[in-house]
């Protein structure tokens, strides 16, 4: 599926690249095989297989129904909450085979971390919301704890813009900055991979530009996995793209691989159909 | 046209209640304060009531309402956060126990008063005590609290519980963090009309906590709470009235007060908390 002879073009690598290195590596991170997820006897998601590339932008296009969600849930456990989700298949990461029961999902989901279509700040202060999962996760001393908290601020560049109302509510905050909120608390943690479900979908045209950017901004330092219902973000941020479809109200992984060669060259009809706006 | 009539029809309606209150209790205010006093508050009664004042049976009631509340809150809501967080919708148990919660919620008091004499004064062998008249009054105000706590618990934004998963944080941080203090403002509803059933409650106590109008000296005595007092005094004790009337006052001054502290309360928790926009 992938074509790996394939260059990344230069519009891809470079970006506003602040921290880490210019250009994702082409080292797996994520190793799913036949990862199939259905909820109660209904299966949503037929064995997928697909690297994730470590620091690389990989976007999920697809008509909605078509199980992303599901898939990024598998991939951080949160399918493990849902009553009646099955997931089956293996992904490895990190060393470790992510679906094995015994797996401590409390330390997985802070080295995956996931951010949702909707804002959804605690409605606690800007600073509560930084703190609270560093403290449920032992980090307890003061000065630690501000100076993560002015660190991931300064990375999603809202330092400036709330350094002076740290302690006012998160909800206060406009749906963009709600948003680069959710991401600083994701980034908190230091995790090593985000999950991204249509982060922009629920934000006006600016301040999905500015959360756009910051994803951009985010490549290399951390592997990243967005869906997004927006095909001209996808072409502009990814490194890696992957198309899901439904046969048979199944969803299915139609293709995968270099963004931009997905988007002018696709392989499969059913992609070229998608991204030419034929269907869906 | 119609639409004056319907408007003076609907002030009139709400004027008629406010007014059949307000004479309530201005009678209540005008015929208490005159037996109204401080030593009325800190001596015993005399008499069967028609002298002297009330502090033991001020004393047995904040005791009977304080073994309740113990007794029901850490129950409540643990109950509550079982129905709303750990039942899965639909799922049979769960809606048996909702199902008995809401048919407890509308038994008569005297029915939990019966209760609690046969099981906490006789089986458990409390007997007519300040104890015995407490839970069976945690067993009285249980179903609306459980039940107004799991609205609360429920409606709570679901994002933050997806939220709060996949930063890795516990079931219990959730809730204890986020959750909690979320249905706060529920939770003391829930609270507030349980202590207002359970201040007011006669039938449920005389069975239970008894009568005896001097100063209880540990949980295990038997203690005459407010509410039977002014049974008492307005229906078997003649000459009683003007002290009925100045306990009444107190009572309602009392319920007044503790809806007024844990209204404050839940603020102050949820201010320091959660910060609401
Ligand atoms: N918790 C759930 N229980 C049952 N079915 C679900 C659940 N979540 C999603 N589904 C179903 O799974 C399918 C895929 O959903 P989803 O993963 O949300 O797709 P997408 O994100 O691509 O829109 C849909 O048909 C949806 O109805
Ligand atoms: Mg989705």
């Amino acid at each position: 599926m992938t074509n790996p002879e394939y260059e990344l073009p230069a519009t891809y690598t470079v970006g506003e690249v602040e921290a880490g290195p210019p250009c994702c590596e082409p080292v797996p991170h994520l190793s799913i095989a036949n990862l199939s997820v259905a909820y109660g006897s209904t299966l949503v998601l037929d064995k997928v297989s697909l690297d994730i590339y470590q620091g690389c932008i990989t976007a999920l296009i697809g008509p909605s129904g078509c199980g992303k969600t599901s898939f990024l849930s598998a991939l951080n456990r949160l399918t493990d909450l849902i009553p009646g989700a099955q997931v089956s298949g293996r992904i490895q990461f990190e060393n470790s085979e992510l679906l094995d029961p015994q797996l401590d999902v409390l330390a997985l989901r802070r080295r995956i971390g996931m951010i949702f279509q909707k804002p959804n700040p605690f409605p606690l202060s800007i600073r509560r919301n930084l703190e609270l999962p560093l403290r449920e996760h032992g980090v307890r001393r003061r000065k630690v704890l501000e100076e993560r908290i002015e660190t991931v601020l300064r990375d999603v560049g809202l330092w400036d813009e709330v350094r002076d109302r740290l302690d006012k509510p998160a909800l206060a905050l406009s749906g963009g900055q709600q948003q680069r909120l959710c991401i600083a608390r994701a980034l908190v943690l230091e995790p090593s991979v985000l999950l991204m479900d249509e982060p922009c979908s629920a934000l006006d045209p600016i301040a999905s530009g500015v959360v756009e950017e910051l994803i951009q901004r985010l490549r290399g330092r951390y592997t990243v996995v967005i869906v997004t219902h927006n095909l001209s973000q996808a072409r502009r941020i990814a490194n890696y793209a992957a198309f899901f479809w439904m046969q048979e109200s199944v969803g299915k992984l139609i293709e995968f691989g270099h963004c931009q060669p997905l988007f002018e060259a696709p392989v499969d009809p059913l992609t070229l159909a998608y991204v030419s706006g034929l269907r869906g | 046209m119609a639409d004056r009539a319907f408007t003076l029809a609907i002030w009139g309606a709400a004027a008629l209640v406010a007014s059949a209150f307000l004479w309530l209790l201005g009678d209540l205010v005008w015929h208490g304060m005159a037996h109204l006093s401080w030593s009325f508050l800190v001596s015993a009664p005399v008499s069967a009531g028609r002298e002297g004042g009330i502090a033991p049976i001020l004393v047995s009631t904040l005791l009977i309402l304080a073994v309740a509340l113990a007794a029901a809150i850490p129950l409540g809501l643990g109950a509550a956060v079982w129905l709303a967080e750990y039942t899965r919708r639909g799922d049979a148990l769960g809606q048996g126990v909702r199902l008995s919660l809401d048919v407890l919620a509308g038994v008569p008091s005297i029915v939990f008063g019966l209760f609690g004499n046969a099981f906490f004064s006789v089986f458990l062998g409390l007997g007519f005590s300040i104890l015995s008249g407490g839970l069976t009054l945690a067993c009285m105000i249980l179903p609306i609290f459980i039940r107004t706590s799991e609205a609360g618990i429920s409606a709570v934004n679901d994002a933050w519980r997806h939220g709060a998963h996949a930063l890795g944080m516990t079931r219990a941080a959730a809730l204890w963090h986020i959750l909690l203090p979320s249905a706060a403002p529920a939770i003391a509803a829930g609270l507030m009309l349980g202590i207002g059933r359970a201040t007011a409650e006669t039938a449920a106590l005389i069975f239970t906590s008894g009568y005896v109008d001097r100063m209880p000296e540990s949980l295990s005595d038997s203690g005459r709470a407010l509410a039977v007092h002014i049974y008492e005094l307005s229906m078997n004790v003649t000459g009683g009235d003007s002290a009925a009337y100045a306990s009444a006052l107190v009572l309602i001054v009392l319920i007044v007060a503790i809806n007024a502290g844990a209204l404050t309360l839940s603020d102050r928790w949820l201010a320091r908390r959660i910060t609401l926009s």
